[in-house]
């Protein structure tokens, strides 16, 4: 395991799926809105039979307009909202030996990179955790839980900010950071829209049918039908299939972030023992939200999917099971020992 | 049609001894520079060694040879490092500097009341952690000059390392037999022999 490979086929990875991502959405917020004016044309022609006077496409254009400016505005303030939902403050002169403690490793880790510093901030919460966040290493920053400069040492601590500045390295931050927009879109425009149709619901749908006694012809209404059923779907499923897409991609991510991690500090050791402190102090979180979980080292709301592996857990969890992750960890450092030749003999 | 055939040739050729110059000007300057984040660890431990050597040496009068080790270790870490020495030269200075400051440490363990005190406990965290920057730096420093040594050696790009003034960068490596042994622990229990 070469360092450099690994790194670029990382990183390149993560560019191929941004750019997956980003087509998959586009062509999402394109049936979004312009499947709405084709359910709405279908529907006109089976009126008119046939003859459709000119319509704006005014759904396909306002949904455009929205998720453009949505996204734009959460790829550019999501960081910052995520860290200001946690009720996180920046660290610009350490206050205690902790923090200092803190900003030091974290400078060691950047160095340990050769990135810039990321930005430190730090979390009054008693459960111990940590996340990475921002756009590119420039503008990342590193969060980390008063729960966890509590009990964790250096060394486990160094573990942890290596496992974060590997998120930050691999620009898996920016990948979250821009599937966070998206799916906070979604999110947004299919509730908007779901409400725009029940409280509209009797005419929209009227009028989709045709209704006020006009005959409608056959084939092209049961057209307008389907599009319409369809598009509608579509619409209630959106918010709950893009949160499943980006947890899958996130537990993905968490494995590499070990991996790298571990590389940063050839100390795979540290990180097992840091994760096994994290799981046995788990307290319950009063700061970390729903929209951070998926950022954290360790899932901080404590739900079971994520302590199994199996068909459901793999759908829903937004992390690995953390035995499989401390497993995998000593195996490298297990690993490590005997290339070192520093085995104790039997 | 012949005449296009060669045209088309001698443009990628080009191409590609361009492409593969800049990429090996942009690997060396890398190397530079990784060099150079190595230098400002170090600088950073070197100032704040009298620090550390001023707040102890009152309570730690004792140890006067441990605490002259380290000073003078840090003066020809800093001597190599201002005459220009090479890469190995500073690596094996710095290296004993390395070994005189753990020394330090492990003697000023014997003294409660430096531990305890804020002031010397701040200076160890800043110390430790300058001592981990140089470790990780010096691991970067290595990573990317050997990713720029493969470069210039390999086929085809080692035809144009002449062009690029490329040349093999050294790597820093623990000189020093004392830092790389592994520490042995005799478990057998039984009297030493002799």
């Amino acid at each position: 395991m070469t360092a450099g490979l690994n790194l670029f086929e990382q990183q390149a990875r993560n560019r191929r799926l941004t750019v997956a991502w980003m087509a998959l959405f586009i062509l999402f917020f394109a049936w979004l809105g312009f499947g709405g004016d084709f359910a709405m044309y279908l529907a006109a022609a089976a009126r008119t039979e046939g003859q459709v006077p000119y319509r704006f496409p005014w759904i396909g254009v306002v949904v455009t307009v929205i998720a453009v400016i949505t996204t734009w505005v959460s790829w550019r303030k999501g960081p910052q909202q995520v860290l200001w939902s946690t009720g996180a403050r920046e660290i610009t002169t350490p206050q205690s030996f902790e923090e200092k403690q803190f900003v030091d490793v974290v400078e060691e880790m950047a160095v340990a990179t050769g990135l810039p510093r990321p930005k430190v901030y730090l979390i009054d919460d008693p459960d111990p955790n940590a996340f990475a966040t921002g756009r590119d290493p420039p503008t990342a920053c590193i969060a980390a839980t008063t729960g966890l400069l509590a009990i964790l040492n250096r060394e486990e601590l160094q573990a942890v900010v290596a496992h974060e500045m590997g998120h930050v390295r691999n620009f898996d931050v920016r990948l979250m950071t821009l599937i966070a927009a998206l799916v906070g879109v979604i999110v947004v425009l299919s509730n908007g829209m779901g409400r725009m149709l029940r409280g509209g619901g009797g005419r929209g749908l009227g009028g989709l049918l045709g209704g006020r006694g006009r005959k409608a012809s056959g084939p092209l209404l049961i057209a307008a039908l389907v599009v319409f059923v369809l598009w509608v779907i579509t619409l209630i499923l959106a918010p709950f299939i893009s949160r499943v897409m980006a947890m899958a991609v996130s537990r993905d991510r968490e494995y590499l972030a070990d991996a790298t991690g571990a590389e940063l500090t050839r100390n795979p050791g540290a990180l097992a023992s840091a994760l096994e402190k994290i799981e046995t102090h788990e307290a319950p979180t009063t700061h970390i939200k729903e929209g951070a979980a998926h950022l954290c080292i360790a899932d901080p709301l404590g739900r079971d999917v994520n302590s199994r592996e199996g068909k459901i857990a793999d759908l829903l969890a937004t992390h690995p099971p953390m035995a499989m992750r401390i497993t995998r960890l000593k195996g490298m450092a297990f690993q490590q020992l005997k290339a070192a030749g520093q085995l104790p003999t039997a | 049609m012949g005449t296009i055939l060669f045209l088309v040739i001698v443009v990628v050729l080009i191409l590609w001894v361009v492409g593969a110059y800049n990429g090996l000007i942009s690997l060396k300057n890398q190397t530079v520079n990784a060099w150079k984040q190595i230098d400002v660890q170090l600088k950073r431990r070197h100032d704040l060694i009298p620090n550390l050597v001023n707040t102890v040496k009152g309570s730690m009068n004792f140890e006067k040879d441990t605490l002259d080790a380290v000073v003078s270790a840090r003066s020809r870490a800093m001597q190599s490092g201002a005459g220009g020495g090479g890469v190995k030269e500073t690596a094996a200075a710095e290296t004993a500097l390395t070994g005189a400051l753990g020394k330090l440490f492990v003697v000023m363990e014997r003294y409660p009341d430096l531990k305890s005190s804020q002031n010397v406990r701040d200076l160890q965290e800043e110390l430790a952690s300058t001592e981990n920057k140089i470790a990780f730096a010096r691991q970067f420093y290595n990573d990317v000059a050997t990713g720029y040594n493969t470069k210039q050696q390999q086929f085809p790009t080692n035809l144009v390392a002449g062009l690029a003034k490329a040349e093999i960068a050294e790597l820093w490596e623990i000189e020093d037999k004392a830092e790389r042994a592994v520490p042995t622990v005799d478990l057998s229990l039984q009297k030493p022999q002799g």
